[in-house]
C-alpha cells in the first residue's frame, strides 16, 4: 500500500546512498545499473542544453531562456515514466521534459528565438507547447484526460507546472473537476522554492502537497532532485490513472538553481547560502555518486557522456543559428482554420504596401528598420 | 452531535428512460429556445465528438431549458453537468478539443462569462495561431445575452466586443428561430472557436424553421428592404429594429433593415452596398457605447463608402454605463423610439 502522506519521499540520499522503501521499490525494481546510467545520461545532456542555450541568450541568438538548473530529476525521471500515447501539458520551463519526447533540441528554443509561438507539432510526440499563462494548461490537461475517459482508453494527461501556479484559480478549477469525473490525469509540481522572486512560503502557509487531499485528491511528497523517487511516485500515479483510479498529485520539492529566465537577477532577492545548501542536493551529482559505488562509472562512460552532451549542444547551436526568420506575410497564417474576409484584405493590403517598395520584402523592411 | 456528510449520489436521472424524441426532420414552428434544442441534437446525432459542457445543463436543461432532454437522449458523457466554474468549462474543453472533441459550452448568463475570459481570449482564440495550425479549437461557447428581462446584475450584459476584438475567433448573435437553428449547427461544424450569442429576451418567440443548414454563418442578411437608410442590428434588437422600419414607413421614411448575424467577421460586402444605396448609417446596440461594435463599422463604413455618404452615421446604443437596475433598464435599451430618433437624426430632420 502507497501511503499518500505528506511524508517527503526519498529513495536516494544526498551521498547517492539508495535508501530502501518496501512501498516504492517495486515501482523501481527494473532500475538496474544501465536503466540509471541512462537517466544519468539524460540528466547530464539536459543540462548541457540548457547552459549552451542560456550561452546562446547572452550571445543574443535568443531573446528568452528559462533555465532548469537543479530541476533535471524532477523532469527527467517524470518524463521517462510515461507512455508515447500519454499526453503531457507542460509550462514553459520543461526543456528536459520535451527533450525526452524527441523533440528536435533546436526546436526547444525556436519560441525564444523569436520564430514561432510552438516549437513543434504537438501531435508529433503527443506534447503540447509552452503554456506561458500560468496554470492555465491544467485545465487542458484534465480536459484532454475527460477525452480519454470517454474514448476508453489507458493514456494519462500530466500537466506540469510550479509552486506559484498553485495559486491560480485555474489549478484549483482543474483539481475540482478532476476529482469529480475523476479523470485520468496526474498533476505534477515542481517545487523549485521561488516564483520569479517570491519564495514558495507566499504562495503557502503549508506544503503544497497537502492541499490535494481537499480536493478529494491523494498526493504524494518526493524529493525532486531524487530521480529514483521521481521516476517511482510518476509511476505510481501514471497506474493509478490508467486503471480507473483517478488523479493524483505529485509535489517534487526541488531548486531553481539559476535564474527565473535569463532575464531576471536571484542576487537582489536570494541569499547565496541557499543555493549552497542546494547545490549539496544536486540531482546529477547525486546520481553519479550511486552509479560510482556501482562501478557503472568508468573513465569511458565518462567520456562517452560528455560527447552525447557536446553533441547535443552543437546541434542546438548550429539549429538555432541556422534558423530561417519567417516570411512576413505569414503574420497572417493560421488566425483561423476558415477563410475570413476582413484578415484576407488586411493581409493583402499589406502586401500590396511592402511591394510598393519593389519586389522584395527585404526592400520594405529594410525602409523600416531604417 | 455531529453527522458526517456523504455527497449525494444521482443514481438516476428523470427522464432517462424517456422515448428518445426524433431529430426536426420537417418545417415545424419552434422558440428560439427549442430551435437551438433541435440544433444542438442534430449536430449531437451527426457527430458522436461533440459534447456538452455547462452548469445545470443536464437533468434540468439549462436554466432557460435549452439543453432539454438532452442528458436523457445522450448521457452524461456526452451533456456534462460542471461544477461550477467558468474558466474550467472552458479550460478542459480545450483539452477535450485537442483530443479531437468538440465541446459546445453553456455560460449560464452573459454576466458569468469573466472567469472564463483568459482561457477564452489567451487559450481558446490563440491556439491555432500558436500552433500553425496544428491544433484546432472547434469549440462552441452558447451566451445567453442582453437585458429586457428585469434581471438582477449580472444577467444582462452584452459582452460581444470583448470578442470581437480578440483575433481568432468568430462571434454569432442569432435573432430568431431559423437562425438560432442553422447557425448553431454551422457554429458546432466550424473548425474554428465560436461565440453564440443567443437572444435571452426572444428565447420564447416562435418562428418557422427548415431543418436545413442555410445561408452561411459569416452572411448578414438583409430582413427588410428599403433605400433610404440602413439600420443594422443583431440579436434581440433585430426585431425592434424592423419594428422600427414599420413605424417609419408611415412616416415616409424606407429603411432597409440587416440582421449581421456575423459580428466577427462582419459581412462588409451586405453592409457596403447597402449604405452606396440608401447613404445613411445607424447602427444599434444594447452593449455600450464606446468601444462598441458600432463604432468600429462605422469606422469602416466611412472609410471604404465616404463618398456615397449623405450624413454622418448615427449609433443608438446602451449607454456607457454599467448595465442598470431592472427598473431603469428600459432608459439603457434601445427601444423603438430611440432607433426612430437615430433615423431622424441621420435623415437630417432633428
Amino acid at each position: 500500500m502507497i501511503d499518500f502522506s505528506p511524508q517527503l519521499v526519498q529513495l536516494l540520499s544526498l551521498d547517492g546512498e539508495r535508501m530502501p522503501s518496501g512501498d516504492f521499490d517495486p515501482w523501481v525494481a527494473d532500475l538496474d545499473g544501465p536503466a540509471l546510467l541512462a537517466l544519468y545520461r539524460d540528466m547530464v545532456v539536459v543540462r548541457r542544453i540548457d547552459t549552451e542555450a542560456t550561452a546562446l541568450q547572452r550571445q543574443g541568438e535568443l531573446g528568452l531562456w528559462p533555465p532548469l538548473l537543479g530541476q533535471e530529476a524532477a523532469q527527467i525521471g517524470s518524463a521517462r515514466a510515461l507512455r508515447s500515447d500519454d499526453f503531457i501539458f507542460p509550462s514553459y520551463r520543461e526543456n528536459a521534459v520535451a527533450y525526452c519526447r524527441g523533440v528536435k533540441v533546436s526546436d526547444i528554443v525556436k519560441v525564444w528565438r523569436g520564430n514561432a509561438q510552438s516549437g513543434w507539432d504537438p501531435y508529433t510526440v503527443n506534447m503540447a507547447t509552452p503554456a506561458i499563462i500560468i496554470g492555465a494548461q491544467t485545465l487542458h490537461a484534465t480536459g484532454w484526460a475527460l477525452g480519454a475517459q470517454r474514448d476508453e482508453v489507458d493514456s494519462v494527461a500530466i500537466a506540469y507546472f510550479g509552486d506559484g501556479a498553485t495559486s491560480e484559480g485555474d489549478v484549483h478549477e482543474a483539481m475540482v473537476f478532476a476529482a469529480s469525473f475523476q479523470a485520468p490525469v496526474v498533476f505534477f509540481c515542481q517545487n523549485n522554492q521561488w516564483a520569479i522572486s517570491e519564495p514558495v512560503g507566499v504562495q503557502a502557509h503549508r506544503n503544497i502537497a497537502d492541499r490535494a487531499p481537499g480536493f478529494g485528491i491523494p498526493s504524494l511528497r518526493i524529493d525532486g532532485n531524487d530521480v529514483i523517487a521521481v521516476l517511482a511516485a510518476t509511476r505510481i500515479a501514471l497506474d493509478r490513472a490508467r486503471t480507473g483510479g483517478g488523479p493524483t498529485f505529485i509535489e517534487a520539492v526541488t531548486y531553481r538553481m539559476g535564474p527565473h529566465t535569463t532575464a531576471d537577477d536571484p542576487t537582489r532577492y536570494r541569499d547565496p547560502a541557499e543555493l549552497a545548501e542546494w547545490k549539496t542536493r544536486d540531482p546529477v551529482l547525486r546520481l553519479h555518486r550511486l552509479l560510482t559505488s556501482l562501478g557503472e562509472i568508468t573513465p569511458e562512460v565518462e567520456a562517452e557522456t560528455a560527447a552525447l552532451a557536446d553533441a547535443a549542444a552543437a546541434e542546438l547551436r548550429a539549429g538555432c543559428i541556422g534558423m530561417a526568420d519567417p516570411e512576413p506575410l505569414s503574420v497572417f497564417d493560421h488566425v483561423y482554420a476558415t477563410p475570413n474576409a476582413t484578415l484576407e484584405r488586411q493581409r493583402s493590403d499589406y502586401a500590396g504596401y511592402l511591394t510598393s517598395f519593389g519586389t522584395e520584402h527585404d526592400s520594405a523592411e529594410q525602409n523600416r528598420k531604417a | 452531535m455531529t453527522t458526517l456528510m456523504t455527497p449525494a449520489i444521482v443514481s438516476t436521472v428523470p427522464g432517462l428512460n424517456a422515448p428518445k424524441p426524433t431529430p426536426l426532420s420537417e418545417t415545424k414552428t419552434l422558440t428560439v429556445a427549442k430551435a437551438i434544442n433541435e440544433g444542438l441534437r442534430q449536430a449531437m446525432l451527426d457527430d458522436p465528438k461533440v459534447v456538452l459542457l455547462g452548469e445545470d445543463i443536464g437533468a434540468l436543461g439549462g436554466v432557460f431549458r435549452v439543453t432539454s432532454d438532452l442528458l436523457a437522449q445522450f448521457g452524461a458523457r456526452r451533456v456534462i453537468d460542471t461544477p461550477l466554474a467558468e474558466s474550467a468549462i472552458v479550460g478542459t474543453a480545450v483539452g477535450l478539443a485537442y483530443r479531437g472533441y468538440r465541446p459546445v459550452c453553456e455560460i449560464q448568463f452573459d454576466g458569468f462569462i469573466f472567469p472564463a475570459f483568459d482561457q477564452i481570449v489567451s487559450q481558446v482564440a490563440k491556439f491555432h495561431y500558436r500552433t500553425q495550425g496544428a491544433v484546432r479549437m472547434p469549440i462552441t461557447i452558447r451566451v445567453p445575452f442582453g437585458g429586457g428581462i428585469g434581471a438582477a446584475e449580472h444577467h444582462s450584459e452584452s459582452p460581444e466586443a470583448y470578442f470581437t476584438h480578440t483575433s481568432g475567433l468568430r462571434v454569432i448573435a442569432v435573432s430568431n428561430a431559423q437562425d438560432a437553428y442553422s447557425l448553431i449547427r454551422q457554429a458546432i461544424a466550424s473548425d474554428d472557436p465560436v461565440l453564440y450569442f443567443e437572444p435571452k429576451r426572444r428565447y420564447h418567440v416562435k418562428g418557422e424553421v427548415v431543418p436545413e443548414l442555410g445561408l452561411v454563418m459569416e452572411r448578414a442578411v438583409i430582413v427588410r428592404p428599403g433605400t433610404d437608410v440602413t439600420l443594422l442590428a443583431y440579436g434581440a434588437l433585430v426585431t425592434t429594429a424592423r419594428d422600427a422600419a414599420l413605424a417609419a414607413f408611415d412616416e415616409g421614411i424606407s429603411i432597409e433593415v440587416i440582421d449581421l448575424r456575423s459580428l466577427s467577421p462582419v459581412d462588409y460586402a451586405v453592409v457596403e452596398a447597402s449604405v452606396r444605396k440608401t447613404g445613411r448609417l445607424v447602427v444599434t446596440h444594447e452593449a455600450a457605447q464606446s468601444g462598441g461594435l458600432g463604432g468600429e463599422i462605422i469606422a469602416t463604413i466611412t472609410e471604404r463608402c465616404f463618398s456615397f455618404l449623405e450624413s454622418a452615421p448615427v449609433r443608438v446604443t446602451g449607454f456607457d454605463v454599467p448595465y442598470p437596475p431592472a427598473k431603469l433598464e428600459s432608459h439603457h435599451l434601445p427601444d423603438l423610439d430611440r432607433i426612430l430618433d437615430g433615423v431622424d437624426r441621420v435623415m437630417g430632420r432633428r
